[in-house]
């Protein structure tokens, strides 16, 4: 009995050795961790921690999608940014409106665009950054990545603590890819829940496919006033009118 | 109008090795060398040349006139290398100092006296603080390099000589003050001319005849009728550092070696003076005569030899070394002043983070090209495309505040693209559209906004933007081209997608 409970302290301090080594870390009691307002999605990560260092893997299918997952991804690293932090962009068909970024949460002209040619170069240029401790996150968005080029990267991110998210856009090969964990923003149908005509604030369906050490799942968010929410419980128009009078 | 200050150092040497042994100073020394398989007296000491012992003589002979003589050894580099370090002391009276050997220093000390107060109070404190530091100096300011000289060692007169009054200080000098070769000066010694006056009036045309054009020349120096060159010992030099190899360079490792070398000597250049490049340049000169060129830009001033070195290192493998290189040379053009020269003591500043990032842009530039860096900045203009201006430098600062007022897509296509849609007239967002093949039939929709072409900078027709909202939940921004008219449909497009 003795030796089964020391057996199971051990395994428990060897997991937190492990997600340490991994670049997790357990959040220290009283300090406050950057949850960055994902609220219930922080359940899917080791310890309830989002992991800072390592590479996030997005993937994306169709425009509609790649337009949901660079605002989510705007508004990640713009609080990852907070106000002073520098932010690199290294893509290849750059789409982005810079312009648009601000409702994301992100000063735009503090983040500094990237735009390459060549695969090759934009590996490069991505893991350049990724070394460049002064860099808050660094973003990329490239179509094919192998094992082995991720392994550079989050190489490079373990070394920097500077954190990359990858943006892949309707990639061919579905491979292992070394990145932390991937996620899949698609855009979310305005629900019945919306009092307001027009389109309302950038609804998506945030799905986490596959995280080291972690729980995967899916969760429908709202980004509104700068801060990530959980859709509730739909609310019907008549009831609101109700409640407000 | 130039002035300039001759300083004569009259026992340099002698004053080197007594401040160096002060226990010297009561006993009779000299400083000798070997020469043509004797000892030559180099240098004497005060007693000693009180004894007729004086700089030329056979170490033997002086022996001879004082027995119990101290022979110290002569370091033919030592004059040189005292020289240059009391000129370098010496730029703080004038920053165009040069060294004059064997024995002396000339400044060129044009609109500096002033800031001493007066020529003679300026003159008096560069005598009175070498003499204080142990040196016995005779100092003179002249118009000219030649007259000053002149007056600094064999004038007994006021050494200050007024603005023109060169040819009346020199009357009385003997020919030697000319600094004319010994075989001139003994000739006239041998005609009887001992001063300066009695051949300076002479016709020119006379004394080229006799003592040769060098003495003309010297005359027009000292007079100020010819210029004198002046080699300054700080001279103001181009940022450039230059390397020979031995053997022909020819491998991707040996250009490696000297590209850091010179980087280091140029940086260690660069941040002497305070200052950073903004551009360098390697020429590398072929054995068979060709010039291999390449350049790296910074975009703000650098003088980190690494940093430097990994811009450089890029662009390694586009030089050919062909049959070998066997000259490096390293330039920096464009040079700015750097104003964080701290920044290696605190590491912790904002200033230090913008450098880690003014050095990784510069990389991806380097190999990338300098078109693949951008930063954009608001721009006031409702028109999308005009919205945003691109920023010029890293540290450019918008004048404007970004508006987040305007609903915009985050991406929006660089060219907006046909849709046909279907939607009841006048002004009602339509019903559904087909883009790429695909129908979106739209549930919700935000708009119209208008976005009228702005016509003081370009013609066309207004936009009518509609946000609209697929039963998927995709959501775009099309618009519609103009006004409905009464024969054409106008056109409508989609210009993005909003998260």
């Amino acid at each position: 009995m003795e030796t089964a409970l020391k057996k199971s302290e051990l395994v428990a301090r060897l997991r937190s050795d492990i997600l340490s080594l991994q670049g997790f870390r357990a959040p220290a009691l009283g300090v406050k961790h950057d949850d960055f307002g994902l609220g219930p999605v922080m359940k899917a990560f080791p310890e309830g921690v989002f992991p800072r260092v390592g590479m996030h893997e997005f993937v994306s299918n169709s425009p509609e999608q790649t337009a949901a997952t660079s605002g989510f991804m705007a508004a990640l690293a713009g609080k990852m940014m907070k106000e002073d932090g520098l932010c690199v962009w290294v893509g290849r068909h750059r789409n982005v409106y810079p312009f648009a970024l601000s409702q994301f949460g992100v000063t735009p002209d503090r983040v500094i665009f990237v735009d390459l040619k060549k695969d090759k170069d934009l590996l490069w240029a991505i893991e350049e950054a990724l070394k460049c401790d002064a860099l808050s996150a660094v973003i990329g968005e490239i179509k094919e990545l192998n094992l082995t080029e991720s392994r550079r990267l989050q190489l490079a991110v373990e070394e920097s603590k500077v954190t990359g998210l990858l943006h892949r856009v309707s990639p061919r090969l579905s491979g292992p890819v070394a990145a932390v964990c991937r996620w899949r923003i698609s855009p979310l149908p305005g629900g019945a829940d919306q009092v307001l005509p027009g389109i309302g604030f950038p609804r998506w369906q945030v799905t986490i496919e596959k995280v080291r050490s972690g729980e995967p799942g899916s969760w429908p968010l709202e980004f509104r006033d700068g801060s990530f929410e959980m859709i509730s419980q739909p609310v019907l128009a008549e009831e609101y009118i109700s409640k407000a009078g | 109008m130039k002035r300039y200050v001759a300083i004569w150092f009259r026992h340099l040497l002698v004053d080197r090795v007594l401040l160096r042994q002060p226990e010297l100073a009561e006993k009779p020394f000299v400083l000798a060398a070997k020469e043509r398989g004797r000892m030559l007296v180099k240098a004497a000491s005060r007693d000693t040349q009180k004894l007729g012992i004086e700089a030329g003589m056979v170490l033997a002979d002086a022996r001879a006139v004082q027995p119990d003589l101290e022979v110290l050894d002569y370091d033919p580099l030592l004059a040189e290398k005292l020289l240059l370090a009391l000129a370098e002391w010496a730029i703080r009276y004038s920053p165009l100092v040069a060294v004059d050997l064997p024995d002396g220093l000339i400044l060129d000390v044009t609109g500096c006296a002033h800031l001493w107060g007066s020529e003679t109070a300026y003159l008096k404190d560069i005598a009175s603080r070498l003499k204080a530091s142990g040196y016995d100096v005779r100092t003179a300011m002249a118009d000219t390099i030649g007259a000053a000289w002149a007056v600094s060692r064999y004038s007994r007169a006021f050494p200050i000589i007024e603005p023109g009054e060169q040819l009346a200080a020199l009357l009385q000098l003997p020919p030697h003050a000319l600094r004319l070769e010994a075989a001139v000066v003994e000739k006239m010694q041998k005609l009887g001319l001992y001063q300066i006056k009695s051949f300076i009036y002479m016709p020119p045309s006379v004394l080229r005849r006799r003592f040769g054009q060098g003495t003309l020349d010297q005359i027009g120096k000292a007079l100020g009728n010819s210029q004198e060159a002046f080699e300054p010992v700080c001279p103001m030099e181009p940022y450039q550092e230059r390397l020979s190899s031995l053997e022909p360079i020819r491998t991707a490792t040996g250009i490696e070696i000297a590209i850091q070398k010179l980087l280091e000597m140029l940086c260690a250049r660069l941040v002497k003076d305070g200052k950073g490049a903004r551009q360098a340049i390697l020429r590398c000169y072929r054995i068979d005569g060709e010039i291999q060129q390449v350049a790296i830009g910074t975009s703000g001033p650098s003088c980190s030899a690494s940093h430097m070195f990994k811009l450089f290192e890029l662009k390694i493998a586009s030089i050919e070394p062909a049959l070998g290189i066997e000259l490096f040379v390293m330039e920096a053009p464009v040079i700015e002043p750097s104003g964080n020269a701290q920044e290696t003591l605190w590491d912790l500043s904002s200033a230090n983070k913008m450098t880690a990032i003014a050095e990784l842009l510069d990389r991806l530039s380097a190999r990338a090209g300098s078109d693949v860096i951008h930063r954009y900045l608001p721009a006031e203009h409702h028109w999308p495309e005009r919205a945003i201006t691109e920023a010029v430098s890293l540290t450019d600062q918008s004048q404007t505040d970004w508006r987040t007022d305007q609903h915009r897509p985050v991406q929006l296509l660089a060219e907006p693209e046909r849709i046909i849609v279907s939607a009841p007239v006048p002004d009602y967002p339509p019903m559904l559209f087909r883009y790429k093949g695909d129908i979106h039939r739209i549930k919700k929709a935000d708009g119209p906004s208008r976005i009228e072409q702005e016509w003081w900078i370009s013609d066309g027709l207004h936009r009518d933007y509609y946000a609209v909202e697929d039963e998927q939940g995709g959501r775009y921004w099309i618009f519609r081209l103009g006004h409905y008219g009464e024969e054409t449909n106008p056109e409508w497009f989609i210009h993005g997608f909003f998260a």
